[in-house]
Protein backbone atom coordinates (compact mmCIF):
# COMPACT_ATOMS: atom_id res chain seq x y z
CA UNK A 1 0.00 0.00 0.00
CA UNK A 2 2.39 2.40 0.72
CA UNK A 3 4.74 1.90 -1.93
CA UNK A 4 1.89 2.15 -4.39
CA UNK A 5 0.86 5.55 -2.73
CA UNK A 6 4.49 6.09 -3.24
CA UNK A 7 4.80 5.61 -7.12
CA UNK A 8 1.71 7.26 -7.58
CA UNK A 9 3.56 10.38 -5.48
CA UNK A 10 6.93 10.02 -6.53
CA UNK A 11 5.62 9.98 -10.28
CA UNK A 12 3.80 13.21 -10.23
CA UNK A 13 6.63 14.78 -8.35
CA UNK A 14 8.98 13.64 -11.60
CA UNK A 15 5.99 14.79 -13.79
CA UNK A 16 5.67 18.16 -12.28
CA UNK A 17 9.87 19.04 -12.18
CA UNK A 18 9.87 17.78 -15.75
CA UNK A 19 6.84 19.64 -17.12
CA UNK A 20 8.20 22.82 -15.15
CA UNK A 21 11.72 22.58 -17.48
CA UNK A 22 9.96 22.34 -20.46
CA UNK A 23 6.98 24.36 -20.78
CA UNK A 24 7.29 27.96 -22.36
CA UNK A 25 5.58 29.87 -19.91
CA UNK A 26 7.20 30.93 -16.63
CA UNK A 27 3.08 30.99 -15.42
CA UNK A 28 2.51 27.04 -16.84
CA UNK A 29 5.97 26.56 -15.13
CA UNK A 30 4.91 28.28 -11.43
CA UNK A 31 2.03 25.88 -11.80
CA UNK A 32 3.80 22.28 -12.45
CA UNK A 33 5.86 23.36 -9.37
CA UNK A 34 2.84 23.50 -7.20
CA UNK A 35 2.01 20.25 -8.20
CA UNK A 36 5.58 18.65 -7.42
CA UNK A 37 5.58 20.85 -4.12
CA UNK A 38 2.08 19.07 -3.45
CA UNK A 39 3.88 15.87 -4.25
CA UNK A 40 6.57 16.58 -1.89
CA UNK A 41 4.64 17.44 0.61
CA UNK A 42 2.31 14.17 0.47
CA UNK A 43 5.79 11.86 0.64
CA UNK A 44 6.65 13.85 3.87
CA UNK A 45 3.30 12.73 5.11
CA UNK A 46 4.21 9.42 4.18
CA UNK A 47 7.47 9.57 5.93
CA UNK A 48 6.02 10.40 9.27
CA UNK A 49 6.04 13.96 9.63
CA UNK A 50 2.79 15.64 9.61
CA UNK A 51 4.39 19.09 10.53
CA UNK A 52 6.53 19.12 7.60
CA UNK A 53 3.02 18.19 5.31
CA UNK A 54 1.37 21.37 7.20
CA UNK A 55 4.56 23.57 6.33
CA UNK A 56 5.44 22.23 3.17
CA UNK A 57 1.74 23.50 1.87
CA UNK A 58 1.44 26.69 3.67
CA UNK A 59 5.24 28.24 3.40
CA UNK A 60 5.89 26.42 0.07
CA UNK A 61 2.64 25.85 -1.72
CA UNK A 62 0.88 28.42 -0.32
CA UNK A 63 3.41 31.70 0.44
CA UNK A 64 6.18 30.91 -1.81
CA UNK A 65 4.42 30.06 -5.13
CA UNK A 66 1.96 33.75 -4.84
CA UNK A 67 5.06 35.34 -4.77
CA UNK A 68 6.33 33.40 -8.06
CA UNK A 69 3.19 34.10 -9.78
CA UNK A 70 2.63 37.50 -8.33
CA UNK A 71 6.37 38.52 -9.33
CA UNK A 72 6.22 37.14 -12.90
CA UNK A 73 2.38 38.58 -13.69
CA UNK A 74 3.65 42.18 -12.30
CA UNK A 75 7.04 41.84 -14.14
CA UNK A 76 5.43 40.63 -17.40
CA UNK A 77 8.06 37.55 -17.64
CA UNK A 78 6.27 34.99 -19.03
CA UNK A 79 7.60 34.20 -22.41
CA UNK A 80 11.78 35.61 -21.87
CA UNK A 81 12.75 33.03 -23.93
CA UNK A 82 10.62 33.63 -26.92
CA UNK A 83 11.33 37.11 -27.36
CA UNK A 84 15.17 36.65 -28.30
CA UNK A 85 17.42 33.76 -29.91
CA UNK A 86 19.12 31.59 -27.55
CA UNK A 87 22.66 32.75 -27.52
CA UNK A 88 24.62 30.15 -25.98
CA UNK A 89 22.75 27.02 -27.85
CA UNK A 90 25.53 24.96 -27.74
CA UNK A 91 25.37 24.93 -23.42
CA UNK A 92 22.37 23.21 -23.83
CA UNK A 93 23.80 19.42 -24.96
CA UNK A 94 26.34 19.88 -22.59
CA UNK A 95 24.18 20.49 -20.02
CA UNK A 96 22.43 17.49 -20.45
CA UNK A 97 25.23 15.36 -20.14
CA UNK A 98 26.55 17.07 -16.97
CA UNK A 99 23.32 16.31 -15.55
CA UNK A 100 22.80 12.66 -16.33
CA UNK A 101 26.92 12.54 -15.12
CA UNK A 102 25.45 14.18 -11.85
CA UNK A 103 22.64 11.66 -11.64
CA UNK A 104 25.08 8.62 -12.26
CA UNK A 105 26.95 9.29 -9.41
CA UNK A 106 24.45 10.30 -7.55
CA UNK A 107 22.64 6.60 -8.34
CA UNK A 108 26.06 5.02 -7.65
CA UNK A 109 26.99 6.75 -4.43
CA UNK A 110 23.33 6.03 -2.71
CA UNK A 111 23.32 2.27 -4.33
CA UNK A 112 26.48 1.96 -2.78
CA UNK A 113 25.91 2.94 0.25
CA UNK A 114 24.69 -0.30 2.69
CA UNK A 115 20.97 0.50 4.01
CA UNK A 116 19.90 -1.09 7.23
CA UNK A 117 16.44 -2.29 7.52
CA UNK A 118 13.84 0.23 7.59
CA UNK A 119 11.78 0.27 11.29
CA UNK A 120 8.28 -1.13 10.92
CA UNK A 121 5.29 1.15 11.81
CA UNK A 122 5.06 -1.13 15.05
CA UNK A 123 8.80 0.31 16.03
CA UNK A 124 8.03 4.11 14.75
CA UNK A 125 4.79 4.56 16.43
CA UNK A 126 4.65 7.88 17.72
CA UNK A 127 7.78 9.20 15.57
CA UNK A 128 7.66 12.90 13.99
CA UNK A 129 4.80 14.36 16.13
CA UNK A 130 4.53 17.60 16.39
CA UNK A 131 4.96 18.25 19.76
CA UNK A 132 8.51 16.28 19.47
CA UNK A 133 9.19 18.36 17.06
CA UNK A 134 8.39 21.73 19.28
CA UNK A 135 10.57 20.45 22.30
CA UNK A 136 13.59 20.13 20.48
CA UNK A 137 13.04 23.31 18.39
CA UNK A 138 12.79 25.40 21.63
CA UNK A 139 15.61 23.45 23.58
CA UNK A 140 18.55 22.11 21.66
CA UNK A 141 17.57 24.05 18.40
CA UNK A 142 17.00 27.08 20.20
CA UNK A 143 20.39 29.11 19.06
CA UNK A 144 19.42 28.83 15.33
CA UNK A 145 15.82 29.15 16.13
CA UNK A 146 16.43 32.44 16.81
CA UNK A 147 18.78 33.29 14.19
CA UNK A 148 16.20 32.51 12.04
CA UNK A 149 14.20 35.10 13.22
CA UNK A 150 17.27 37.28 12.48
CA UNK A 151 17.22 35.86 8.78
CA UNK A 152 13.77 36.47 7.94
CA UNK A 153 14.07 40.31 9.84
CA UNK A 154 16.95 40.97 7.49
CA UNK A 155 14.89 39.59 4.41
CA UNK A 156 12.25 42.14 5.23
CA UNK A 157 14.96 45.25 5.82
CA UNK A 158 16.36 44.04 2.57
CA UNK A 159 13.19 43.56 0.38
CA UNK A 160 12.04 47.21 1.43
CA UNK A 161 15.69 48.76 0.63
CA UNK A 162 15.80 46.99 -2.42
CA UNK A 163 12.33 48.48 -3.60
CA UNK A 164 12.57 51.85 -2.58
CA UNK A 165 11.57 53.63 -5.43
CA UNK A 166 13.23 56.77 -6.56
CA UNK A 167 16.98 55.49 -5.57
CA UNK A 168 19.35 54.47 -7.70
CA UNK A 169 20.74 50.88 -7.24
CA UNK B 1 7.22 0.70 4.49
CA UNK B 2 8.92 1.67 1.25
CA UNK B 3 12.60 1.31 1.72
CA UNK B 4 15.29 4.85 1.82
CA UNK B 5 16.94 4.33 -1.20
CA UNK B 6 13.82 4.76 -2.87
CA UNK B 7 13.68 8.07 -1.37
CA UNK B 8 16.66 8.87 -2.04
CA UNK B 9 16.81 7.70 -5.77
CA UNK B 10 13.48 10.26 -6.34
CA UNK B 11 15.40 12.95 -4.79
CA UNK B 12 18.68 12.54 -6.83
CA UNK B 13 16.30 12.44 -9.98
CA UNK B 14 13.92 15.43 -8.53
CA UNK B 15 18.19 17.91 -7.83
CA UNK B 16 19.26 16.78 -11.35
CA UNK B 17 16.13 18.00 -12.66
CA UNK B 18 16.71 21.33 -10.75
CA UNK B 19 20.38 21.65 -11.82
CA UNK B 20 18.52 21.11 -15.63
CA UNK B 21 16.57 24.31 -14.82
CA UNK B 22 19.20 25.92 -13.94
CA UNK B 23 21.66 25.73 -16.75
CA UNK B 24 19.35 25.53 -19.45
CA UNK B 25 16.66 27.92 -18.55
CA UNK B 26 17.25 31.41 -19.45
CA UNK B 27 14.13 33.33 -17.96
CA UNK B 28 15.56 33.96 -14.26
CA UNK B 29 11.88 33.30 -12.51
CA UNK B 30 12.71 29.73 -13.79
CA UNK B 31 15.77 29.50 -12.94
CA UNK B 32 14.64 30.62 -9.60
CA UNK B 33 11.92 27.94 -9.23
CA UNK B 34 14.42 25.11 -10.50
CA UNK B 35 16.69 26.51 -6.69
CA UNK B 36 13.52 26.17 -5.33
CA UNK B 37 13.20 22.44 -7.05
CA UNK B 38 16.59 21.84 -5.90
CA UNK B 39 16.19 22.61 -2.02
CA UNK B 40 12.95 20.45 -2.07
CA UNK B 41 15.01 17.70 -3.30
CA UNK B 42 17.19 17.47 -0.55
CA UNK B 43 14.36 18.23 1.96
CA UNK B 44 12.76 15.43 0.97
CA UNK B 45 16.39 12.90 1.74
CA UNK B 46 16.52 14.56 4.92
CA UNK B 47 13.45 13.38 5.82
CA UNK B 48 13.93 10.04 4.30
CA UNK B 49 16.83 9.83 6.64
CA UNK B 50 15.18 11.31 9.73
CA UNK B 51 12.69 7.79 9.18
CA UNK B 52 15.19 5.50 8.62
CA UNK B 53 16.63 6.30 12.05
CA UNK B 54 13.88 7.80 13.63
CA UNK B 55 16.16 10.92 14.86
CA UNK B 56 13.54 14.06 14.68
CA UNK B 57 16.59 16.27 14.32
CA UNK B 58 16.03 15.54 10.32
CA UNK B 59 12.58 16.85 10.47
CA UNK B 60 14.14 20.00 12.20
CA UNK B 61 16.49 21.06 9.76
CA UNK B 62 13.74 20.68 7.32
CA UNK B 63 12.54 23.27 9.06
CA UNK B 64 15.21 25.49 9.09
CA UNK B 65 15.71 25.04 5.33
CA UNK B 66 12.04 25.84 4.47
CA UNK B 67 12.38 28.91 6.52
CA UNK B 68 15.60 29.95 4.90
CA UNK B 69 14.15 29.65 1.58
CA UNK B 70 11.30 31.48 1.76
CA UNK B 71 13.60 34.62 2.89
CA UNK B 72 15.36 33.48 0.28
CA UNK B 73 12.88 33.35 -2.28
CA UNK B 74 11.52 37.70 -0.67
CA UNK B 75 15.47 38.75 -1.12
CA UNK B 76 15.48 37.21 -4.66
CA UNK B 77 12.61 38.36 -6.28
CA UNK B 78 13.08 42.01 -4.72
CA UNK B 79 16.73 41.51 -6.83
CA UNK B 80 15.02 40.33 -10.03
CA UNK B 81 12.33 43.15 -9.81
CA UNK B 82 14.97 45.43 -9.46
CA UNK B 83 17.22 44.51 -12.70
CA UNK B 84 13.89 44.41 -14.30
CA UNK B 85 13.41 47.78 -13.79
CA UNK B 86 16.53 49.26 -14.80
CA UNK B 87 17.79 46.23 -17.71
CA UNK B 88 13.89 45.53 -18.96
CA UNK B 89 14.45 42.16 -19.36
CA UNK B 90 14.51 38.87 -16.83
CA UNK B 91 16.40 36.48 -19.17
CA UNK B 92 19.80 36.21 -17.52
CA UNK B 93 21.79 36.32 -20.86
CA UNK B 94 20.84 39.52 -21.12
CA UNK B 95 22.26 40.91 -17.80
CA UNK B 96 26.16 40.64 -18.51
CA UNK B 97 27.26 43.56 -17.72
CA UNK B 98 30.15 42.68 -15.49
CA UNK B 99 31.00 40.26 -18.15
CA UNK B 100 34.93 41.84 -19.19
Amino acid sequence: MDLILFIITGAIALIGAGAMLISRNAVHSALFLLMNFGAIAVLFLLLQSPFLFTIQLTVYAGAIMVLFLFVVMLLGAEQVENATPDRLAWSRPLAMALGLALLAVAGVVALRTPSAAVPDSAQALGFGEPSQLGKLLFTDYLLPFEITGVILLVAVIGVVVLNQRGRKL
Amino acid sequence: MVPTIYYVLLSAALFTMGVLGVLIRRNAMVVFMSVELMLNAANLALVAFARQRLTVEGQVIVFFVITVAAAEVAVGLAVLVAIFRSKGTADVDEVSTLKG
